[in-house]
């Protein structure tokens, strides 16, 4: 059924109420309903200070920072410089799955940080960074390299951590990368992702090469898939089929060692734009490799993004890639058939970050699930470009919800499922609103690929149509 | 650089379970790899969840708050509310005040607490900002009305741990709340400390009760952090400690902490500036501290250890004499918060078990010394205690020197993994198992339920391990 355009614009009027004038006027800038022709901005106005005192689902630069573009690089030591908290709370809650032996090959399963006391703030930690360098090249040799990142005191106190990291590199002959991801920087994780951006092109681009005899026209990078819960991997089987060769993939699984050759591939695949647009976006200006966005949830867009990149290859690809439409579209038509009827017609409400929002729209559809809310964490304005298009007129499209308004909106929305974080996770289910981990995948995964839209189709229908959901009111009271 | 061949990654990965790897891991002065410890407004964050209407308010930036959200909501299944003021960059040049008054302008508007429980972060304390000055001056400008409690501590990120903040929090909160009256009630009130196992607390209430003792929990989160699924979310949930009784809690009988480490603040307040009998018991954990805890619960109260106690007591003995063989010489590797360890030492030994290496990341001397007067009273000497250190020393001991069972938060799996031996869940956080907060490890409750964890455990690996012939029907 479609939505109602005037009833989804009372309901946001309706839920903005509660704001005396001068925080109404900032939200409901940030809150709209959708028409496909829209101008983004137009529906929702983006990355802009949070108000304060309100529960926002945001995070900061740092966890942008080493949380979702350093972090997965597994064969460099990510150091959280600074005191402990930050480390602590982003070791390994991610699920950015990394093959090889951890220790020697893979660093994801740690958590290393200077752990600043109250001396090395009155007295600065250059000098404790130098010798945590050294220490960490003794007792892991194998490491490809360090990337520090800073946590809020770093910027406040002085300390000069791209000294430290220029030292430390010569002195040790190895990469030292400087990561100046404090907190405060900016106005979520986004920020951190651009930073993040920035030290790769500075100290990583172009610093490997791909031995001649070892290329293909065919070899290209994927960007932006953090495999989550194995992500990656289920995209790589699609795009290996297709008959291309992944030179390089970050940062999911990734490696530094992959990240210095990438400059050699002929395209780059870009999954997650918000994250990782500023770094394709340099290899293009610089090495003029051009990138393509694609989205790999939901055999719709699988179809849709294989064509797309098979259209900028020969005919080989492209009839390499119609074989794996057809050799998975059967597979994929059982899922539908199997899920389909337990979830025709079911609302789902999205806050997610910066991608999945708009990206996960048609894997829902694939379903018969309508999308009656997409709201973003982070998000730019060139998302919501993206964004109105993908959704139905009606829908509500929201940036920087905050715990209140998505409460509300669902009090009225009714929602057959709310899809976001471990934040808001418990809030619905006490509600009794069923509910899925979006970003984590709930700890299942993948959601990628063809193997993917299988499991997320199961967890879609376990999920809503669990019998646990019928216990929620008592027998007696009925 | 030349991809590595197996046998170099398997000589490097052998390496790193060698003695001179030990030793080199010891020495490192300056990074810190892998640690059982989180920051102080995350302990601030959790003690505001067990007051009534409280919001936790974290003057920084908000990534902080959404870390502890996350991090408390991924161990005890449940929504955790709290506000940062979100400063950003201006903040940090020109001081966060202007983002608090807001902050608690809109906080008020939407979540309408009864109470603010303020707490600080790195940023926040580097740059100096002055909470009492912030407070004084948003109630001067009526951005905080003057019926809105609003208890303010410093936790700085680079002083201690979450156990600190919990007390500091805490400390805070009773000062500002508390008013000494004239007489003094029979209540005796219990501060759990930074204790994350609801069943915990909801078990030592069950015994005061079937004591006939008169009891109040101060930040009793063990409702509002176990709350029921009714179809109705509450931000604030019914359960929590009142700021009612919080305000005269310093009039009642007695305090009894049960975590000494972090409560040290607090039972020096209320010992010192609220003249109250105040004290901390060693967590009771094992027979003989959930002895003293109802000794000294007895004592103070005059109220007697009833029979129905006293059989329960006897069936947890019973549970032990059944299973110890199965514990007896068993080596133990055990990690996380200092009260927990002391507790988890004292049943281990009970149980004949050898607590080998008991390291804590956020303990002190005073702390290596109660467990190695355990240690002694047992003639156990093949237990070592380390403070200060972390899960990759850990790893060392454990790669040098074997134990059979890890015990302690959910980190430790990766070294668990790699020594090949089980790893029980207890303390926090735990991410990967669910429903472990709700099982009480104190008192004679906890007795069975830890011998239950750790025996089956072990007999479970027999079991699974044992070739047809051996696969026996008795255990």
């Amino acid at each position: 059924m479609a939505i109602n355009i005037k009833e989804s614009e009372e309901i946001v009027e309706d839920v903005l109420n509660i704001y005396p004038e001068k925080p109404r006027k900032n939200r409901q800038e940030h809150i709209g309903v959708n028409k496909k022709d829209a101008c983004g901005s137009c529906v929702a106005k983006s990355n802009l200070k949070s108000l304060p005192g309100v529960m926002t689902p945001r995070g900061c630069a740092y966890a942008g920072s080493k949380g979702v573009v350093w972090g997965p690089v597994k064969d460099v030591i990510n150091i959280s410089h600074g005191p402990i908290g930050c480390g602590h709370y982003s070791w390994g809650t991610r699920r950015n799955l990394a093959n090889g032996v951890p220790g020697v090959e893979n660093f994801m399963p740690f958590q290393f940080t200077t752990d600043f006391r109250e001396r090395d703030i009155v007295f600065g930690g250059d000098k404790k960074l130098e010798q945590a360098i050294h220490e960490l090249k003794g007792l892991f040799p194998t490491t490809k390299g360090f990337v520090v990142e800073s946590e809020c005191p770093i910027g406040l106190i002085g300390d000069d951590i791209e000294a430290v990291a220029k030292k430390t590199s010569a002195d040790l002959n190895t990469t030292v990368i400087p990561v100046r991801c404090e907190g405060f920087r900016g106005v979520s994780q986004s920020l951190g992702h651009h930073i993040a951006n920035d030290s790769i092109r500075d100290y990583v681009v172009g610093t490997g090469k791909l031995d001649d005899s070892q290329k293909t026209k065919y070899d290209v990078a994927i960007l932006g898939d953090y495999n989550i819960g194995g992500d990656v991997w289920a995209s790589m089987k699609v795009i290996t089929e297709m008959g291309l060769n992944v030179i390089a993939h970050w940062s999911g699984d990734g490696s530094i060692e992959e990240m210095r050759i990438t400059h050699e591939v002929n395209y780059i695949l870009l999954h997650c734009y918000r994250s990782m647009n500023y770094i394709s976006n340099y290899y293009n200006e610089k090495y003029g490799i051009p990138w393509i966005e694609y989205n790999f949830f939901g055999p719709t867009k699988i179809k849709e993004s294989i064509r797309k990149i098979a259209a900028l290859f020969d005919e080989h690809i492209q009839e390499q890639s119609e074989k794996v439409i057809e050799k998975y579209e059967p597979k994929m038509q059982a899922v539908i058939d199997k899920y389909r009827p337990r979830l025709e017609g079911k609302k789902v409400m999205i806050l997610v970050g910066g991608l999945r929002p708009r990206h996960i729209v048609g894997a829902y559809e694939d379903l018969g699930m309508q999308v009656v809310t997409a709201a973003y964490e982070f998000a730019h304005s060139d998302d919501y470009e993206r964004t109105t298009k993908e959704l139905e007129d009606g829908a509500i499209v929201a940036d920087d919800l905050n715990e209140h308004e998505f409460i509300e909106l669902a009090h009225r929305l009714k929602p057959d499922l709310v899809a976001s974080g471990i934040k808001e996770k418990y809030v619905f289910q006490k509600m009794g609103i069923p509910f899925r981990q979006m970003h984590s995948w709930d700890y299942s995964g993948p959601y990628h690929g063809y193997d993917g839209f299988e499991i997320f189709a199961k967890d879609m229908d376990l999920a809503i149509n669990s019998p646990s959901w019928k216990f929620v009111k008592p027998s007696w009271k009925k | 650089m030349a991809k590595m061949t197996k046998e170099e990654v398997r000589q490097t990965k052998d390496w790193m379970k060698t003695e001179e790897y030990k030793e080199l891991n010891f020495k490192r002065k300056s990074i810190v790899i892998n640690p059982e410890r989180a920051c102080q407004p995350l302990g601030a964050v959790l003690c505001s969840a067990g007051f009534e209407g409280t919001m936790p308010f974290v003057h920084g930036s908000h990534g902080c708050v959404a870390y502890y959200r996350n991090n408390l909501s991924r161990h005890f299944r449940e929504p955790i509310a709290a506000v940062s003021t979100s400063l950003t960059e201006d903040g940090a040049v020109f001081g966060g005040q202007a983002n608090g008054f807001e902050g608690f302008k809109n906080c008020l508007n939407l979540y309408k607490p009864k109470m603010f429980a303020i707490s600080t972060t790195c940023m926040t304390e580097v740059i100096g900002d002055d909470l009492g000055a912030i407070v004084n001056n948003a109630r001067a400008k009526g951005f905080l009305p003057e019926d809105v409690p609003a208890p303010y501590a410093n936790t700085p990120s680079f002083v201690g741990s979450h156990i600190d903040g919990y007390d500091n929090m805490l400390a805070a909160i009773i000062d500002t709340l508390g008013v000494k009256g004239e007489s003094v009630s029979d209540v005796i009130n219990i501060i759990p400390g930074f204790d994350t196992t609801t069943g915990n607390i909801n078990e030592i209430k069950r015994l005061l009760t079937i004591m006939k003792v008169p009891y109040l929990v101060i930040a009793d989160y063990s409702n509002t952090l176990d709350s029921p699924l009714n179809g109705e979310y509450k931000l604030y949930n019914e359960g929590a400690t009142t700021l009612e009784d919080t305000k005269n809690c310093v009039n009642n009988k007695a305090t009894i902490a049960l975590q000494k480490f972090s409560t040290k603040k607090t039972i020096a307040l209320l010992a010192d500036k609220f003249k109250q009998e105040a004290k901390a018991v060693k967590s009771p954990v094992g027979i003989k501290f959930t002895d003293e805890f109802l000794m000294a619960v007895s004592e103070i109260t005059g109220k007697e250890i009833p029979k129905e106690i006293e059989d329960e007591r006897g069936r947890a003995v019973d549970s032990m004499t059944d299973a110890q063989q199965y514990i007896h010489g068993k080596k133990f590797a055990i990690f996380g918060d200092p009260d927990i360890l002391t507790g988890l030492t004292s049943y281990l030994l009970e149980m004949g078990g050898i607590p080998k290496y008991v390291l804590c990341s956020n303990g002190n001397e005073e702390f290596k010394n109660d467990v190695e007067a355990l240690l002694k009273e047992y003639g156990c000497d093949e237990g070592e205690v380390y403070i200060d250190k972390d899960l990759w020393h850990l790893h060392s001991l454990v790669m040098t020197g074997p134990v059979d069972m890890l015990i302690g938060p959910s980190h430790g799996k990766f070294v668990a993994r790699e020594a090949g031996v089980p790893h029980i869940r207890l303390g926090y956080p735990i991410f990967d198992r669910v429903n472990i907060h709700r099982y009480p490890f104190y008192a004679y409750s906890g007795v069975i339920n830890l011998t239950t964890w750790i025996v089956n455990k072990f007999i479970e690996i027999v079991d699974d391990t044992s070739d047809d012939a051996h696969f026996e029907l008795l255990r």
